[in-house]
């Protein structure tokens, strides 16, 4: 299995931490913590048990019949959706918060784009009882007003950013600009597999519970633990680097990433990064982004907010690289339609990034044996404005 | 002959320096501030390279870096610009940017123009110590262009030493834990007693104080206990607020000298 970056954060030529010396020193401290304080007994069983019995784990894994049935195979459903908070991002930042807490952190930062990561940082916050601040796009928390009243509701301090395209990856950069200027007691909490090397390690290992419990349950429904496909949304790529976690490497099971390619790859309005991206530096990590030839990073455009980021994370940079992997874009409409089609089908309204992953089944061909597992990331309740526009 | 290296052969103290952000506030603006520099007698300069993401930056870059690409700005058009100074500008030149754009133009081809416009060395602060040494090092030796390292309050003795061996001008230190533009005087003691530690550690490169440098009093903490001071955000708010660049470093030479 080959999961894991090697010891300067490198997954092949990418990863690694291009950080400002203003960084080193809290870099640095993480890096030295994170592997060893995850490995000690008290740590996993108060993560064991959170998961358990405040996030909701294991998370079922669902036949979806009607769907199998229409596709020709055997179609499973994860269904992270029915994650507290309502989605796969809680898993991650359980994990985070129990090891800023051991680090001895008094106060946490985190950046979010549509408000989900935001959110699921607020919550635990509110439980560990941690002062908690969440940088988030201007133009976002006009677009998520809703995710913001829920920060705020959870006791979070929301700053909307409004240096450059006032999204994602602007309040990412406010986060770390805080984090230099607050360097102390401050512990940034990142939501995807992005951001400077021990930060994608250490959030696949996070999710990388979802893999680990598709496992045992595939045993126990199909008597073997590795399926022929997983197929997994990718925006910074933390919910499909749980996914394929346990399978990468394996010779048997075929990874399918599910990009959001928006109004279509060529229109100047996506966020397929592996599609049209190129090799550079964002975020602190060396990866695949969207960039001008100046080396200017462009901004994303999906209908999707969570898949809304111009760059990917460096596990899915070198997965694809090595095809170990396959990505493919799935525009706004067809992400759409999927939406539609689960929600019809099998009773499920799916969150907007997660119907990107569902879109896949339409542009595969698969055996009646295949065992074809979905990522079902998160729930549409916070898509509903959309999908009304949409389909109105 | 490298221009800083010549520089530094001949002044080791009261070294100013300033940084600006190219083709702000208008893309032709480079070239006029570069000569306004020399005019007022200003030792180095260092020649931002625009970028949307700049990290380290605080708000005044940011948006200068926002206004510059909006203007047109490119690292070709950089380039063309600094060779037609040449011969007419005699200050040593240090570009200053961010490591993507660089990787995007090819580090060889980024080094070879950048020595052929006569630039003198390099600072990219998200290109760490390790990365530059073992990816990068030669190349930048190969083309004669110093690389300049930042150093921070946080940054541990050995560190420093191993930073100072691979220095070939000088140290950059950031003078508190903070991204440019942040004028935190409160902090003066601690400052002074980073910068005094730096003086006691005996390095073998100058060591010049840059973030946060605003007026007489920081400056004259730095040259008091460094080698020099680079100011990059109180002048390029001057040059917002003028539009005038000649009109901006002479209110920055004077709110720098008076007392």
């Amino acid at each position: 299995m080959n999961s894991h970056p090697d010891n300067l954060g490198y997954y092949g030529t990418f990863g690694g931490a291009y950080i400002p010396e203003l960084l080193y020193d809290n870099v640095e401290e993480l890096r030295n913590a994170y592997l060893k304080i995850m490995g000690t007994d008290s740590y996993r069983s108060e993560l064991a048990s959170l998961l358990k019995d405040y996030v909701g784990r294991p998370t079922p894994l669902f036949y979806a019949a009607n769907l199998s049935e229409k596709y020709g195979t055997k179609i499973y459903l994860k269904r992270e959706d029915l994650c507290h908070t309502g989605a796969h991002k809680l898993n991650n930042v359980v994990g985070q918060a129990l090891l800023a807490k051991r680090m001895g952190k008094k106060h946490i930062i985190a950046e979010t784009g549509a408000g989900q990561h935001g959110v699921a940082t607020a919550t635990v916050c509110a439980l560990l009882k941690l002062p908690c601040t969440v940088f988030m796009g201007k133009k976002d928390t006009q677009r998520q007003e809703l995710n913001v009243l829920r920060m705020n509701m959870l006791g979070a301090e929301v700053i909307p950013v409004t240096s450059g395209s006032q999204t994602l990856k602007d309040a990412t950069n406010d986060a770390i600009r805080y984090w230099i200027n607050h360097p102390d007691n401050t512990y940034y909490l990142i939501g995807s597999t992005i951001g400077p090397h021990p930060y994608p390690d250490l959030v696949a290992r996070l999710q990388a519970v979802i893999s680990q419990e598709m496992m045992s349950q595939l045993l126990e429904k199909e008597g073997r633990k590795d399926p022929d496909y997983v197929i997994a949304c990718v925006g910074g790529g933390s919910n499909a680097a749980g996914a394929f976690f346990h399978f990468i490497g394996n010779g048997t099971t075929k990874l399918i990433g599910a990009e959001a390619s928006g109004e279509g790859i060529h229109s100047g309005k996506t966020a397929a990064t592996i599609s049209i991206g190129s090799e550079g530096i964002l975020h602190g990590t060396r990866t695949i982004l969207m960039q001008t030839s100046d080396g200017q990073v462009e901004e994303a455009h999906s209908i999707s907010a969570g898949l809304d980021y111009p760059g990917i994370g460096p596990l899915h940079a070198w997965l694809h690289k090595s095809k170990q992997a396959l990505y493919l874009p799935v525009t706004d409409d067809e992400a759409m339609q999927a939406a539609l089609s689960l929600t019809r089908m099998e009773g499920i309204i799916p969150a907007l990034e997660s119907a990107h992953a569902l879109a896949i089944l339409d542009k595969q061909t698969f055996k009646p044996s295949d065992v074809v597992v979905i990522s079902l990331s998160g729930r549409g309740d916070k898509d509903m404005v959309s999908f009304q526009h949409y389909f109105a | 002959m490298n221009e800083l290296t010549k520089l530094l052969d001949k002044k080791s103290d009261n070294l100013l320096s300033i940084f600006f952000t190219a083709g702000f506030p208008t893309l032709d603006s480079t070239t006029g501030v570069l000569l306004s520099f020399q005019d007022a007698g200003v030792d180095f300069v260092e020649v931002g390279i625009p970028y949307s993401d700049p990290l380290a930056d605080g708000p005044v870059i940011q948006q200068t870096s926002t206004v510059a690409i909006r203007n047109g700005m490119t690292m070709d058009l950089l380039f063309t610009q600094l060779e037609r100074l040449k011969g007419k500008l005699r200050t040593p030149l240090i570009l200053m940017g961010y490591l993507n754009p660089v990787l995007q133009y090819g580090v060889e081809d980024f080094c070879k123009k950048a020595r052929d416009a006569g630039v003198s060395g390099v600072i990219l602060p998200d290109l760490p110590m390790h990365e530059y040494t073992s990816q990068y090092k030669k190349l930048f030796r190969d083309y004669g262009l110093h690389f300049v390292f930042l150093i921070t309050p946080s940054t541990k003795e050995d560190r420093i030493r191993e930073i100072d061996r691979e220095s070939t001008a000088f140290i950059y230190a950031v003078s508190t834990a903070s991204t440019t533009g942040s004028a935190n005087d409160n902090a003066r003691e601690q400052k002074l007693a980073y910068l005094k530690r730096l003086k006691e550690m005996r390095l073998s490169h100058p060591v010049v104080v840059g973030f946060g440098i605003h007026d007489r009093v920081t400056l004259q903490d730095a040259w008091d206990h460094a080698s020099g001071a680079i100011i990059g955000t109180a002048y390029l708010q001057l040059l917002a607020k003028t539009s005038d660049e000649q009109k901006a470093i002479h209110e920055l030479i004077n709110s720098i000298s008076k007392q």
